[in-house]
């Protein structure tokens, strides 16, 4: 991945300082959106894609293992949190639970498959395994096919949070993005992150430096799709349904895509990516097709012209670290 | 048992296919090292190509065989100069969302157009009607769409493996700079390959339009199967993605006869089975 070094510097104290101070911006806007009259829902959604894409960048970005099926975390997640929600009942807490664990089990199936083979193989493996699931779950009675689980019960959040009120939801939502991302912020300066990069760099020096390479990719594979799934199961409370639309290739594509356009392997420009995409869907919701026209565009300018991405093109105008 | 003979014959004709496409992207890996996510979308353009030539200019089947991919050949070696040659140098990965990007557009546009229902293309003439085998009845059709992709990926086995060109092509493939210097025009033999590549994606769209209906989405979900197929194969070589291809379509024929409810799956299953048997893919020689 020498083509990406240059949008990330090594962690030095100026640039964890430069981190925390955009951090603290970033959760102070956050905090006020419910007072400034934006459509909450929108906010929403979102802060679950941004998860998404970080955690889909902390694979790409520091580990330069592009996954092309992470929609199947997002859609099995919220597929299991649906079904223990609405089916068996139980309480919120409980059903992000469940649905976090079933993402979890599978990112452990799938990485011990998908790790077998690197760069571009890697991509391809993904994505036909998440091509694996979508049919499964296209077939399994559970999913309800094409109109999938619909109508979920929202509740109360440890008995006491009511999630049908929009703006205890939100917050409940933002909590959950925060301590995901703060969950990544610390795995990529941790030293298992420092590692990875290292992978990423040389995977070969690295082997030879005596680290099990293999390990490391496949934990952050496990760590990436975990969080992924916790997405997931934070999306059923503001979609409140859980379709097929989450499980295809086509929002493995868009979780892609975000992560590209603000920056990959930046710590803040998955964030940025997520809310310029969904704020575009919103906005061009009436074109229909040309929807898909326009990101695909997206996808070409930004390779041939913007690989560093939104904050990655800020974050080496300034010198800084994002 | 008829039964069972029509499903190995579909799955010969979606082996062709795989075999045809997983050539293309073979081919294009090999000199331009970009896995080409846009191969499902030229696929489809070629059955269109063909659908528009006989429903606007009144030309039939045989000369579209011939006039598609050389028409989306020529459309690769264009979206080839203009965008994929600047990314030579670049991560793989750059070249995987680039083509990507340009796959949506392009389904995108034909969706807006045609929506996603299938547009009838119909048999010509000459392969109407079947045959009786005694064991089964063979629609001519189908039989030729299997003969003559064969043809086709071993004439281009022959091209590549025992032709002074193909020679030049194997030899750029793995020190260009030294082709090079030799004073051949690498740069041009990459984007032929890519149109090369690309038309043989369009012939097999061609094939597969009296078949299947010609769709915009037709390609869409195809080249994840072919994805899958050149995992297990491995992209190292010509003839191993023949045989790849070919026999993944019979196995998932075969899946449908005793198995439906896994023929969907069952391509990616082999996947899965394959790396975790033997990781570098049934031929061995990739990366």
């Amino acid at each position: 991945m020498a083509t990406m070094t240059d949008t990330t510097m090594p962690t030095t104290p100026r640039a964890i300082h430069d981190e925390m101070i955009a951090f603290g911006i970033m959760t102070a806007l956050l905090l006020v959106v419910p007072l400034t009259g934006v459509y909450p829902f929108f906010v929403m959604q979102a802060l679950c894609f941004a998860l998404l894409a970080c955690a889909f960048n902390l694979l790409i970005g520091y580990g330069g293992l592009l996954s092309f099926g992470h929609a199947m975390f997002l859609g099995t997640a919220g597929y299991v949190s649906a079904h223990a929600l609405k089916v068996w009942g139980l309480s919120p807490e409980l059903g992000i639970v469940a649905g976090v664990a079933a993402a979890a089990g599978l990112a452990v199936i799938t990485g011990v498959v998908a790790i077998r083979r690197q760069g571009i193989y890697f991509a391809m493996i993904t994505l036909a395994l998440s091509q694996l699931l979508y049919f499964i779950y296209l077939q399994t009675p559970f999913t309800h096919g094409e109109d999938g689980i619909q109508g979920i019960p929202q509740g109360y959040l440890f008995g006491i949070f009511n999630l049908s009120n929009p703006i205890i939801l939100y917050y409940v939502i933002l909590a959950g993005f925060l301590f995901g991302f703060l969950l990544i912020f610390r795995t990529i300066n941790s030293p298992f992150g420092e590692v990875l990069k290292s992978i990423r760099e040389n995977e070969q020096r690295a082997i030879s430096l005596g680290y099990k390479t293999d390990q490391y990719k496949l934990l952050a594979y496990i760590i990436s799709g975990t969080l992924a799934g916790f997405a997931g199961s934070l999306k059923v409370f503001v979609a409140q349904n859980a379709s097929l639309t989450d499980v295809h290739w086509t929002m493995s594509g868009e979780i892609v895509l975000m992560t590209l356009v603000g920056g990959l392997g930046t710590v803040f420009g998955p964030v940025v990516g997520a809310f310029v995409i969904i704020a575009m869907q919103q906005y061009l919701a009436g074109f229909g097709q040309w929807v898909t026209v326009i990101q695909g565009a997206i996808f070409v300018i930004c390779v041939l012209t913007f690989r560093r991405g939104v904050i990655g093109e800020i974050a080496h105008y300034f010198r800084r670290s994002l | 048992m008829q039964a069972l003979y029509a499903q190995l014959l579909v799955g010969l004709i979606n082996g062709s296919f795989y075999a045809l496409l997983s050539l293309g992207l073979a081919v294009i890996f090999g000199m331009l090292n970009i896995i080409n996510f846009a191969h499902g979308a030229v696929y489809m353009m070629g059955a269109f190509v063909a659908y528009f030539l006989l429903n606007v200019a009144g030309i039939g089947y045989w000369p579209a065989l011939i006039i598609a991919p050389i028409v989306v050949g020529i459309f690769g070696m264009i979206l080839e100069r203009t965008m994929l040659q600047w990314l030579s140098g670049l991560d793989h990965l750059y070249g995987l969302l680039l083509t990507f990007g340009l796959a949506l557009i392009i389904q995108g546009v034909f969706q807006n157009y045609f929506g996603s229902s299938g547009l009838p293309y119909s048999i010509p003439d000459e392969l109407k009607g079947g045959m009786n085998l005694g064991f089964m009845f063979l629609p001519i059709y189908r039989g030729w769409v299997v003969v003559f992709s064969l043809i086709v990926c071993l004439l281009t086995w022959y091209l590549i493996e025992r032709t002074r060109l193909g020679a030049y092509l194997r030899a750029a493939t793995e020190n260009p700079t030294l082709v090079r210097a030799f004073g051949v025009n690498v740069p041009r033999m990459i984007t032929l390959t890519y149109g090369l590549g690309v038309g043989l994606a369009a012939l097999a769209g061609v094939l597969s339009a009296p078949i299947n209906q010609v769709r915009p989405l037709m390609g869409a979900d195809l080249i994840i199967v072919v994805f899958a197929v050149v995992v297990i194969g491995g992209m190292g070589s010509i003839m191993g993605s023949i045989i790849t291809g070919f026999t993944l379509g019979v196995v998932e024929g075969l899946t449908k006869y005793f198995y439906p409810e896994a023929s969907n799956t069952v391509v990616f299953v082999l996947m899965v089975l394959v790396l975790l048997v033997k990781p570098s893919g049934l031929t061995g020689r990739a990366a």
